[in-house]
Parts: C-alpha cells; structure tokens; sequence
C-alpha cells in the first residue's frame, strides 16, 4: 500500500456519482491527504492475525422458514419519485 | 420552574402523580422550541399537531408514559420525514417504525421532531447538514459537535427532554461533551439498528442523549435488548441497566490510557479530565495508568472501513424507488450519476468515493483487510486493558468546541476530532461522555467532557460510575445562556 494514485474519475464512475472537474481535483488533494495518514497502518505487524468484521462474534442468526407478511404494496409506492398503476416508473434501461 | 428545563425523570414524576398533562409538556416544549430554534437550529422539523395527537393517548402510568423523546434524522418513525439531513431524501417519509420506536412507545413515550445532524451521520460538526448547521447553545458562533449535534444542542438548550442519537465513530459522545450533556453509546449489537440508516454496519450504534445519567439509564432500559429483525443484535438480557446505579465507586478499578493525554490535547480539557478522575479516586475509585498501544492507528483503521461500509450501504439511493430522482436522464448510468451527483453533499461523496477506492480490485487487501487486522489488534488492547481495570477514563474530545467554519475546508482537521472516541467504536465496547466543567475561551465558558468506556456489556458499569461522579459535582445543572 503505497500512496498511488487516486483515480478519483474512475473510482467515481464505479460509484455511480458524476463529479464536476472541480470535485474531482479537489477530492483526489483532500483524500490524498487522509491516504498518506492512513498509510501509516503499514508499520504494524499484521502477521498472524484475523481480521476483525463483528466485533462480539454471534454467527448463524436464522429465524423459522415460516412465509409471513412484507410492507405492503402502497407503502412501499408512497416515496416513489414516479409511479403509476401500482408499479415503479423507472428509466429505460432496455433498448 | 420551567417544564422544559427539568429532566426526564423529574417530568415523569409530575406526568405520574398528575401534577401535569402530557399536552400541557408537548406545548411547553413546543413553545421553547419556537423561543430557541431560531438560533439554535437544533431542529429540522417537528409536528405539534401530531404530537397532541401522542399526548393525548399517552398512558402516565407506564415507564415513560407522556415523555416527548426527541430523534435524529436517521431513526425511521412511521409516518415522519426520514431525511438524515440530506437533499438525497428530503422528501422521504419512513413507513415503518424504527424497532427503537415501537419499544418508546410501547413504554409510554411519545417520539417527537427531527433532530439536525451531518448528512447520513458524516461529520463532527452538523455543517455536513444540508439543511445548514446546528449551533452549540453555550457560544452560537460553534458548533454543537456531530454527527448528533443537533441532538445534543436541543437537550443542552432544553428543548428536549431526551433525544435519541447514532454514534460510529463519537458522535453520540462527542456532541454531548462540546454541549455539557450526557451521551453515551451501548456496546455493539446492545441496541437494535432495524430502522436506523446504516452508514457503517458493523460500527453504529443508536444511544440516549440526556441531561442527566439516570435520564440516560432508563432510556437504555427501555431501548436495549435483542431484536429478531437484527441479526447482529446481542441475545444478552437486559438485567434492568439501571439498577445498579448507586452502587458508587468504591474499589473501582479506572485505568488512564498515557496515549490519550497527549499533545494536542487542549491544556482546560486535560486540566478538568484529570480533576475529574482525581475527584472519582476521592470518592474511593482506584487510578491506574494503562497502555492502549494501537491507539494512534484507531483514526485510519476507521477512516478505511466506515467509508467502505458506508459506501456499500449508500448504494441504494438511486433515485429508483424513493427520494430524490434527477431530471430528463440520458440513460441509467447518467441517471445513477446525476442523482447521486445533485442528491449527495460533498462529505458524503467524497467517503464514498474513498471507500469505494479502498475496496476496489486490487486495493482491497492493502487496505481494507489490513485495517480489519488492525481492528482486531485495537480490540485486543481494550481486552487485555480491561483485565486489569473495570473501566476506562479519558477526555471525550481533544479540544472544547471549534468555531464554525475552522475546519470545513481542510477533512482531516475535521476527521481528527473524534480521535479519542473511534476506538470504542472499532472495539465494539460501550462509553458515556459526562459533563466534568468547562474551558474558558473566547470569553465563554465552554462545556468539557469526561469518557468513561465499559468493556462489552459493561453499561450498569460505566453508569454507575458517572452517577456517582455527576451526584457529587453540579455541572449537569448548569445551563447555558443562549443568544449571547
């Protein structure tokens, strides 16, 4: 992990968001910055050791295969930006 | 004395024994709110009319029967906007009930307003709000601290009894300290997350900001406790949190971790964090100096794995099914990209755009593997710690509150307030930020915070311990003056 360079366009096209020119020139200075400070996690020996993604380890949660009622479909409609016939009005993704 | 200035508990009391109706406390608070908010802007939105509503069906004679508890934006209650301070979701009203919410009503309690905070809960400050920022009612020209800061501006400013915060890296705690109130976040999985806006999974937390410990305790008491609709909840039962509060402190055992008071840390802020710990060994606590060796990585493993969640769990706001769509897209890419562009305040993006880098093809090892490692080494220090000692005391944050604006322009200045309060959350353990005095500065006292951090399941602990300093010390009654 060294301080490479940020591809902030790519990484933005990856994340869906489209940057003006601007963000992009002032993001990739502003998180090169916190890159070279996070950089620093290189000096600790990591050998032999787990990485940590629960912090008090619970494993196998499942409840009973038993069918039981969802949100219902108007309130799952209510905050759509677009309906219309009890569907989602969306933008064509099919040519 | 004025309703709003009392806390939770001494309200109940007057809701039990009649003294007072739970419509005449929602208009009391209401009438603070339109004396205050204009200033403080500890509030986004509050519905009295809906609140009457509560008021009137409330049954006094539960556990917080008529309490207005006042909730962060990022809490789904039904039929309240949801925003979490974002234009992203301005318009989003939540169709179910947070698991938090229903367990407030069930008691009683009467789920009031939309507290302010940085947008999806990014920041230490409430200037990553879109909505503009809360102001800390000791000096409105600084801020309350974040993300929860309008949380804890309403409760110091008394225009809330109670409110519900989020904390993943202090911003329960933080808040409350550079406000003088009490915040305190539970042990990993102690409280359930169903209906709270993930931003880091495997970090956040919801938690109780209030005025005093014991208002603290019994909304812990009421909120905690495995929830089915949250698989990562904690099945431990929840042995009355409160009831050990007045054991007191004697033989208590509070380790000083050295890498905590260090340069940088403001010389009022270690001055009253020390009289305050000297003060708890005057009351029969025993001090021992502890090592928390990885303290100094705690900033960057964070600073890799919430951005990484977060950018995971923002992936959803699309402009599909809800919230803010932009207009006339030429396709789906440009549709995803304009609406995440226009919808997204800079913070959030820019830790999206960094936690999707660090988990990218390629990065993922270097990066986040490597900080999940390391976490795993910051846990093993609290563990090892909390052989020797039953808690844990240390500043909440390096400095008193900052002006606005002194670190909107540079991130890392910014990221650099929650130094002290990161850990906690990477562990996994519990911490509670009192009051223990003030600092003088810029002619103003301004509130100082003492962190006493728990072991797993350790909140009867780190109460008790902060209600037998806070009994014998009088900063939780002192008040702000506002507007000055």
């Amino acid at each position: 992990m060294s301080s490479t360079k940020l591809e902030v366009e790519y990484v933005a096209e990856l994340a869906r968001i489209k940057l003006t020119p601007e963000e992009v020139n002032i993001f990739r200075s502003q998180l090169e910055i916190v890159l070279r400070h996070v950089d620093r996690l290189n000096q600790v020996d990591v050998s032999n050791v787990e990485p940590m993604a629960h912090s008090f380890p619970i494993y196998n949660v499942f409840r009973k295969d038993e069918p039981r009622p969802g949100l219902d479909k108007e309130s799952a409609l209510a905050n759509a930006p677009c309906q219309a016939q009890g569907l989602f009005i969306v933008t064509k993704v099919v040519e | 004395m004025e309703i709003t200035a009392l806390t939770a508990h001494e309200l109940l009391n007057l809701l039990r024994s009649r003294q007072i109706s739970p419509e005449e406390v929602v208009r009391a608070l209401s009438r603070r709110i339109e004396e205050v908010d204009p200033l403080i802007h500890a509030y986004l939105s509050h519905d009295l009319d809906r609140a009457l509503a509560d008021a009137s069906s409330a049954d006094v004679s539960l556990p917080l029967g008529g309490l207005p508890i006042s909730i962060k934006d990022l809490i789904s209650v039904k039929g309240h906007p949801c925003g979490c301070a974002s234009k992203i979701l301005e318009s989003y009203i939540a169709p179910y009930d947070a698991t938090v919410i229903s367990r407030l009503r069930a008691a009683g309690a009467i789920p009031f307003g939309r507290l302010n905070m940085d947008e999806f809960a990014m920041g230490s400050s409430t200037e990553n709000s879109a909505f503009g920022p809360s102001k800390n009612p000791w000096d409105i020209t600084r801020t309350p601290g974040g993300s929860s800061g309008g949380s804890a501006a309403a409760v110091a400013a008394d225009e809330a009894f109670a409110a519900l915060g989020s904390d993943t890296g202090g911003s329960i705690r933080q808040p409350a300290a550079l406000c003088g109130c009490v915040g305190l976040k539970p042990t990993y999985g102690r409280v359930s997350r169903y209906g709270l806006v993930a931003f880091a999974s495997s970090l956040d937390q919801i938690g109780p900001l209030t005025k005093d410990v014991e208002d603290a305790a019994l909304v812990m008491d009421i909120i905690a406790g495995l929830d089915a609709n949250d698989s990562t909840s904690l099945s431990e039962p929840v042995p009355g949190i409160s009831a050990n509060l007045r054991k007191g402190v004697k033989g208590l055992k509070i380790g000083l971790p050295k890498e905590y008071f260090i340069e940088g840390l403001d010389p009022e802020v270690e001055k009253a964090v020390r009289t305050a710990v000297e003060h708890l060994e005057g009351l029969g606590a025993d001090l021992l100096e502890i090592s928390l060796p990885h303290t100094e990585y705690a900033l960057s493993t964070y600073y890799i794995i919430a951005p990484a969640e977060a950018s995971a769990n923002l992936a959803r706001f699309d402009g599909v099914r809800y919230g803010y769509r932009a207009s006339e897209s030429d396709g789906l890419i440009d549709h995803y990209g304009r609406t995440r562009e226009e919808g997204f305040g800079a913070e959030v993006k820019r830790r999206i755009i960094l936690g999707t880098y660090v988990l990218s093809s390629g990065y993922y090892d270097a990066y986040y593997l490597r900080a999940q490692k390391v976490r795993t080494l910051i846990r093993k220090d609290f563990a090892d710690a909390f052989q020797k000692v039953d808690v844990i005391a240390c500043p909440t944050s390096p400095t008193p509150a900052f002006r606005l604006g002194e670190r909107t322009n540079d991130p890392l200045s910014m990221y650099l307030a929650d130094i002290f309060t990161l850990a906690a959350n990477m562990a996994g353990i519990c911490g509670i930020s009192i009051p223990c005095g003030f600092a003088e500065q810029g002619g103003k006292p301004l509130p100082v915070g003492l962190q006493i951090l728990g072991k797993e399941l350790g909140e009867s602990t780190i109460l008790q311990t902060s209600y037998a300093y806070e009994q014998s010390t009088e900063w939780h009654k002192t008040k702000p003056t506002i507007g000055v």
